[in-house]
């Protein structure tokens, strides 16, 4: 059906280990595998303590039932030592018009030592197309934690637009040798100003202000280092 | 050069304006030959589907009873076919992979053969994967047997289709279905914010905003796709197709919307059409200053230009992202004005059929009740003249009992649309718009009876991941639609969604309920406006399996069909 590159045989074989009846059909047109990976962020940070190199980006296989997704996020201060890197393996399928279910785990190489996690979450486009993601991270410690993310996007033109962003980590328990505290962990929150070149690549500036709480808060202050950092960004978002 | 060319074209008009007054015996045998090619229609090559080494491929024309052979060739390394839009034929002449036939595989040649029991104008194109988009198009003629119910001098076909400027259709559809808003360039900023501020104050825009917020959805979003250059026959606005005519004579036009996914908004400023037609079906003569042309269908028009001026002909895309232009001039190389663009048409919360709960006696299931009392067709008519185009007075007319508050109160709206709705239409320079509602068979090709059963047809879709869907099911996880051979069945169609889909069924007619009883049109495709509901009438008298979809190409492709099977009832033959 014409239809040759969306078929990506690698895609086919690890889709297929969990939608067999999907490829069996997969002669209709409306049933084709589609993909994408996306950079939301790669940008640096200056300000506040060292210049950082962050990343988020996440990639996507599947059809309209079943997908496998990958997320990475991260910092590297610049000339430094990797500071916080994760990965995460999901299988992703609708729940409802506008949410899915996230199922899968979370592997953080860094802070040290590392930590695997089993992951359950929904993410989609809430009313007032606020893009929302939220997570329960359940440790090989046995530690609970949770994750909800948001971000809006306000065009100001049809090319340039105004996103917000928020993040906020709860940690149910302590988990010591990571420095993560019982109750909120971290917040934080973005404001970049993108110009959309294409759909598919955009600048962008905006300031990235992130905060440690309670306990995890006393942690880093025990560490000698800041509690919180308010940052001027510049980077860029693409995706292909 | 271009102007040989176009002399060459006017020549081939006279030709077959000529042969239009006398169908001759014609062979009916036709070679059409798919392969890739390329057309410059956005600046620069781009690679296309051409039928003969053309887009759009010939028209193909025909005597009523004669039978047909085209041989159809693909020259390419994928299959293909060919469908013939509107034709009733035998289903496995119909052409479409994994329905009626296997497809034309890489090399091969496969021959249609098959009776032409129909007269007018129809079309044909590709019904594998997305080819449709890349050229695989083109028009089909059949002269009637008989005279028919009106005279002109010469003719022209006037073939309306979209070419994408950047995308290959493959990597459309992959951007509807990664981001569905991807070819939106006219959603809410922040200075349509304060625009709207300044109408209708700050509280009211806000509210407004929340509104469709909650959905989660837009009001610009009337194409889905944009980035399109719009052609006609074949050429874009500056390559200007142009036919020829000499003032005073009757000029028979013959419009197909060969367009993958866009509706056009067909006028000739100056000059009334009269419409004669409808999906290639002779209709009561009906006068218009404009008409729209749904995806898929056919209009055919006669105009008489006494005047010896060039006129535009001019076709704006329903989402007034552009338009496709020719000239009909008295002689080659005069050109009239192109008219400007409208302003950009927005939905409104009636097209997202938030008037249905309000409103029950708005749609049109509800408003059949009352078909003893009134009629569309009336309702249409302007300051209370009720004279039928054919002269006769509309019987039993009471507009008392209309139960319509809101088209009572404005019998200027089109019933075809939800009150209140944005895609409302509107003459451009004033005077009439042809409506659903002015078309009425001239012939009916069916006895009137009673539909023994109603299929309810709701049109749904799911915006965000860019599914479309019938009754919530795309056609990948759908069970076929089974008619009984013989019975008439009632299509309910009730569209949910925010977009206007062109509803096609192979092999049988729709004969839309439009309040014309026994004369209700029979069409191939049938537009339903959103927060619509229309109902048709199928006659299941053609045995075998047929498509039936919407024919926005990317809805198609991403669920929005089925497979309607008609048999017979076993169970007669075994006893
Ligand atoms: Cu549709």
């Amino acid at each position: 059906m014409n239809y040759s590159n969306s078929f990506l045989p690698a895609a086919i074989l690890a889709t297929a280990v969990f939608i067999p009846t999907s490829i069996a059909r997969a002669a209709e047109m409306d049933d084709a595998i589609y993909w994408q990976f996306q950079v939301d962020q790669l940008e640096s940070r200056a300000g506040d303590g060292a210049d950082v190199v962050a990343w988020d980006a996440n990639a996507w296989i599947g059809n309209d039932d079943h997908r496998l997704a990958f997320k990475s996020e991260g910092e590297n201060p610049i000339g430094k030592r990797l500071e916080k890197a994760e990965l995460q393996f999901l299988y992703r399928r609708p729940i409802s018009t506008f949410f899915d279910l996230n199922a899968g785990i979370r592997h953080d190489l860094r802070p040290d030592p590392d930590r695997t996690y089993a992951v359950i979450g929904v993410q989609g486009l809430a009313k007032q197309f606020v893009e929302t993601d939220a997570n329960l991270f359940l440790s090989e410690t046995g530690d609970l934690s949770a994750r909800l993310e948001a971000e809006v996007d306000w065009r100001l033109t049809q090319r340039l637009i105004l996103q917000p962003t928020a993040e906020i980590n709860v940690a149910f328990s302590e988990d010591r040798r990571i420095h993560s505290g019982a109750g909120i962990n971290t917040v934080e929150a973005g404001l970049r100003l993108k110009y959309e070149i294409r759909r598919e690549f955009a600048p962008y500036v905006g300031l990235h202000y992130e905060r440690k709480v309670g306990a995890t808060a006393n942690f880093a202050r025990g560490e000698g280092e800041d509690t919180d950092s308010l940052r001027f960004v510049a980077g860029v978002s693409f995706w292909f | 050069m271009r102007h040989s060319i176009h002399s060459l074209i006017g020549l081939a008009a006279v030709l077959a304006a000529t042969l239009a007054g006398a169908p001759p015996a014609q062979a009916g045998t036709y070679n059409l030959e798919i392969a890739r090619g390329a057309i410059d229609v956005a600046g620069r090559p781009q690679d296309a589907m051409t039928i003969n080494g053309g887009i759009p491929g010939p028209v193909l024309r025909f005597t009523e009873g004669e039978d047909l052979t085209i041989n159809v060739t693909n020259k390419m390394d994928v299959d293909t076919s060919i469908h013939w839009h509107g034709l009733i034929l035998p289903y496995q002449q119909d052409g479409v992979p994994g329905i009626s036939f296997p497809g034309i595989k890489p090399g091969e040649t496969f021959t249609y053969t098959f009776p032409a029991q129909q007269s007018g104008t129809y079309w044909y194109h590709s019904h594998s994967g997305l080819q449709e988009q890349s050229g695989v198009y083109g028009s089909i003629i059949i002269d009637p047997k008989t005279r028919e119910p009106f005279r002109y001098d010469r003719e022209y076909v006037v073939v309306l289709s979209d070419w994408h400027k950047t995308d290959t259709p493959k990597t459309i559809l992959s951007n509807l279905k990664i981001m569905a808003d991807y070819y939106n360039y006219q959603q809410r900023t922040l200075g349509t914010l304060l625009d709207d501020v300044k109408k209708m104050g700050f509280g009211a825009a806000l509210a407004d905003r929340m509104a469709w917020g909650d959905m989660r959805m837009m009001p610009s979003d009337i194409a889905d796709v944009s980035g399109y250059v719009f052609l006609m026959n074949g050429r874009n606005p500056d390559q200007n197709w142009t036919g020829l005519f000499k003032p005073g004579e009757r000029v028979r036009l013959r419009f197909v919307n060969a367009a993958a996914m866009t509706f056009f908004d067909v006028r000739i400023p100056g000059l009334k059409m009269t419409v004669v037609q409808a999906d290639g079906n002779n209709v009561r003569p009906v006068p218009v200053d404009e008409f729209r042309i749904a995806v898929a269908e056919t209009y055919d028009v006669i105009i008489r230009p006494t005047e010896d001026k060039a006129y535009t002909l001019f076709a704006e895309s329903m989402a007034r992202t552009g338009h496709a232009r020719g000239t009909l001039t008295p002689e080659m190389g005069r050109t009239a004005a192109v008219p400007d663009a409208r302003p950009k048409q927005f939905l409104t919360m009636a097209d997202m059929g938030m008037a249905h709960g309000d409103m029950p006696g708005m749609d049109h299931g509800a408003m059949k009740m009352d078909h003893g009392k009134m009629s569309h067709g009336a309702m249409k008519m302007p300051g209370g003249d009720h004279m039928m185009p054919d002269g006769t007075m509309m019987k039993g007319m009471d507009h008392g009992k209309m139960g319509h508050g809101a088209m009572a109160s404005n019998p200027k709206d089109d019933p075809f649309y939800a009150p209140g709705s944005g895609l409302m239409p509107k003459a451009a320079e004033g005077g009439k718009f042809l409506s659903y509602a002015d078309l009425k068979a001239f012939r009916p090709l069916y006895p009137d009876r009673e539909a023994t059963r109603v299929i309810e047809v709701r049109l749904t879709g799911n915006m965000e991941r860019y599914i479309w869907s019938i009754n919530d099911v795309k056609y990948s996880d759908a069970e076929p639609i089974k008619l009984k051979f013989g019975e008439r069945v009632r299509f309910k169609f009730i569209n949910e969604t925010m977009m206007t889909h062109p509803m096609h069924l192979h092999g049988m007619w729709q004969i839309l309920d439009n309040g014309s009883g026994k004369y209700n049109p029979a069409k191939h495709t049938i537009s339903i406006a959103p927060g619509t509901t229309v109902e048709a009438d199928i006659e299941a008298d053609a045995e075998g399996q047929w498509a039936f979809h919407c024919h926005l190409m990317y809805h198609m492709a991403s669920g929005m069909f089925r497979k309607v099977v008609v048999e017979r009832e076993t169970a007669e033959i075994a006893r």
